[in-house]
């Protein structure tokens, strides 16, 4: 490998750790990127020459530190400020000589939960999460997100000024603070996730680069904080990932879960969902996100569709709508009771759901209708309601899923 | 740093109080700024009198304008407030969070603006 291959594989493996402890050293994120930028510069520079340093993450740490208190020193020939905020510098932060691993890994925590924190906005959150932590560039989560990367830049920018202006800490939260504080972070990953999983709107339903980037910072997450619901939520994300390459047949049409080729699921990634719901349940701690994984891992032991142990998930289901009560939930349980018992009894949980008034607007809700309407042969009432779901879903694929089964009635 | 919390709560919701609670609730307020006195966060807080006694002045080309009320009519009004020393965001959620109006009303959390 070259030295230039070398610094490459550095920057992918390591550039987020090195800006995380930036960030900490600086007490800024834009001065933290210039100066992991510089560093990664006067490495390019120094090191086919002189070789690869023994450390070199301290190296590119206590380089960028360098280079960025030198600029602020120049500065401050114009603006007396800046050699404060230098000099301020140099006294909280010692040169780091030797980083040690638990430092580090502190600083990528201290890094997410002050991305995901509940006092930036919920959208801004993602975006920062994914560009700071994950690496991504502002286009990239543009595209993904189909937003125009202005919109993007705008969100990260205004972040980032409200964590210098409000005096966001950069901390992992006390104790007695971490519950809700993880939430807000899992909250984060689901999201991603679920962007990624199911697209809320655009022509392709999964974009597997956001699934990645999510499991990614769920593997993160369980490493270093390996508290139940974040292995409930990694476990939950690997056993719906799991599914990828049967989800969708050669048109890109989507397949449900009965039409699904189960030899094309990822095993390996299975058992590792599996083991980790195992851990998450065996706490005793679990939420909302184990229960969920809960519900996927008994899909994933059904060998074959009909197999499937839907008393069992409707006993998950139960649970779950008592620790965290969604109408999403409801319908989910009402459609596993029409699977275990008989389709009109599912329809009529359905049927109650919509009457006191939610999810008039959720195109699923009105096609799990649709499809209980049909297997009661009950055409006309399941005719109504897959346009209704058409009228509503803004997925390319799931339009034509619904257009599909109508003109099959 | 200092960060003025701002009370916003329904001030008919006081009118409206039964007496004991609203007592309890004026105990509870001062139990609250004797604490973040004692605490070194306190640097100063009022309540103010309800929104019917409000003016809103404004000048336009050159002439004073004054109106009855708040400019705006809204669930919850500004009903007082405090201006406290934290240590940083986090430290003034956490003296915002034990304000007794946070559980019926809201707080707004503003870091003060420092000219140098």
């Amino acid at each position: 490998m070259s030295v230039r291959e070398s610094i490459d594989e550095i920057y992918r493996s390591d550039s987020r750790r090195v800006l995380a402890t930036l960030i900490r050293l600086l007490g800024d994120f834009d001065r933290a990127e210039e100066a992991l930028h510089d560093a990664f510069i006067a490495a390019i520079d120094a090191w086919p020459t002189g070789g690869i340093p023994a450390n070199p993450r301290a190296w590119l740490v206590s380089t960028g530190r360098f280079k960025a208190i030198d600029k602020l020193r120049r500065a401050a020939r114009f603006d007396a400020a800046r050699a404060d905020i230098a000099a301020q510098i140099e006294s909280i932060a010692p040169p780091p000589d030797d980083i040690d691993e638990a430092a580090v890994e502190d600083d990528r925590l201290r890094l997410i939960f002050t991305c995901c924190h509940p006092a930036l906005q919920p959208d801004a959150r993602i975006a920062l999460t994914l560009r700071e932590v994950c690496g991504l560039a502002t286009e990239e989560i543009a595209r993904a997100f189909l937003s125009p990367a202005p919109t993007i830049a705008q969100r990260i920018v205004r972040a980032k000024g409200k964590i210098r202006d409000a005096r966001i800490p950069y901390q992992v939260p006390a104790r007695e603070e971490l519950a809700d504080r993880l939430d807000a972070v899992l909250h984060v990953v689901y999201l991603v996730f679920n962007e990624g999983y199911s697209a809320s709107s655009g022509a392709s339903i999964v974009r597997h680069d956001l699934c990645d980037e999510a499991i990614r910072l769920g593997r993160l997450l369980v490493e270093l904080l390996p508290e139940p619901e974040a292995m409930g939520l990694l476990a939950l994300m690997l056993l719906h990932d799991a599914r990828r390459r049967a989800r969708t047949n050669a048109d890109g049409d989507l397949l449900l879960l009965d039409e699904q080729d189960r030899s094309l699921w990822n095993r390996e990634q299975i058992k590792a969902g599996l083991d980790l719901v195992e851990r998450a349940l065996y706490s005793r701690r679990f939420g909302p996100y184990t229960l969920q994984a809960a519900i996927a891992a008994v899909h994933a032991e059904a060998a074959e569709a009909s197999n499937t142990d839907w008393r069992q998930i409707v006993g998950i289901y139960d649970v779950l709508i008592r620790v965290e009560p969604s109408p999403v939930a409801e319908l989910n349980r009402a459609v596993a009771i029409a699977m275990r018992d008989e389709p009109s009894a599912g329809l009529t949980i359905i049927d109650a759901i919509l009457t006191r008034g939610d999810l008039l607007t959720y195109a699923p809700a009105h096609a799990a209708r649709a499809d209980l309407c049909r297997r009661l042969g009950r055409n006309p009432e399941a005719a109504a309601a897959y346009r209704r779901a058409i009228e509503l879903t803004r997925q390319e694929p799931e339009r034509r899923f619904f257009e599909k089964r109508l003109s099959q009635l | 740093m200092r960060y003025l919390c701002l009370i916003y709560d329904d001030e008919s919701k006081w009118g409206t109080m039964p007496k004991e609670q609203a007592e309890a609730m004026m105990g509870e307020y001062f139990a609250f700024t004797e604490g973040i006195k004692k605490s070194g966060h306190y640097v100063g807080g009022e309540a103010l009198q309800p929104t019917q006694t409000a003016t809103t002045v404004r000048v336009r080309n050159g002439k004073i304008s004054s109106t009855d009320g708040p400019f705006a009519e809204t669930k919850e009004q500004l009903g007082g407030y405090y201006l406290i020393n934290a240590k940083d965001l986090n430290d003034a959620i956490q003296i915002a969070s034990k304000i007794p109006s946070s559980r019926i009303g809201s707080i707004e959390v503003r870091p003060i603006q420092e000219f140098n």
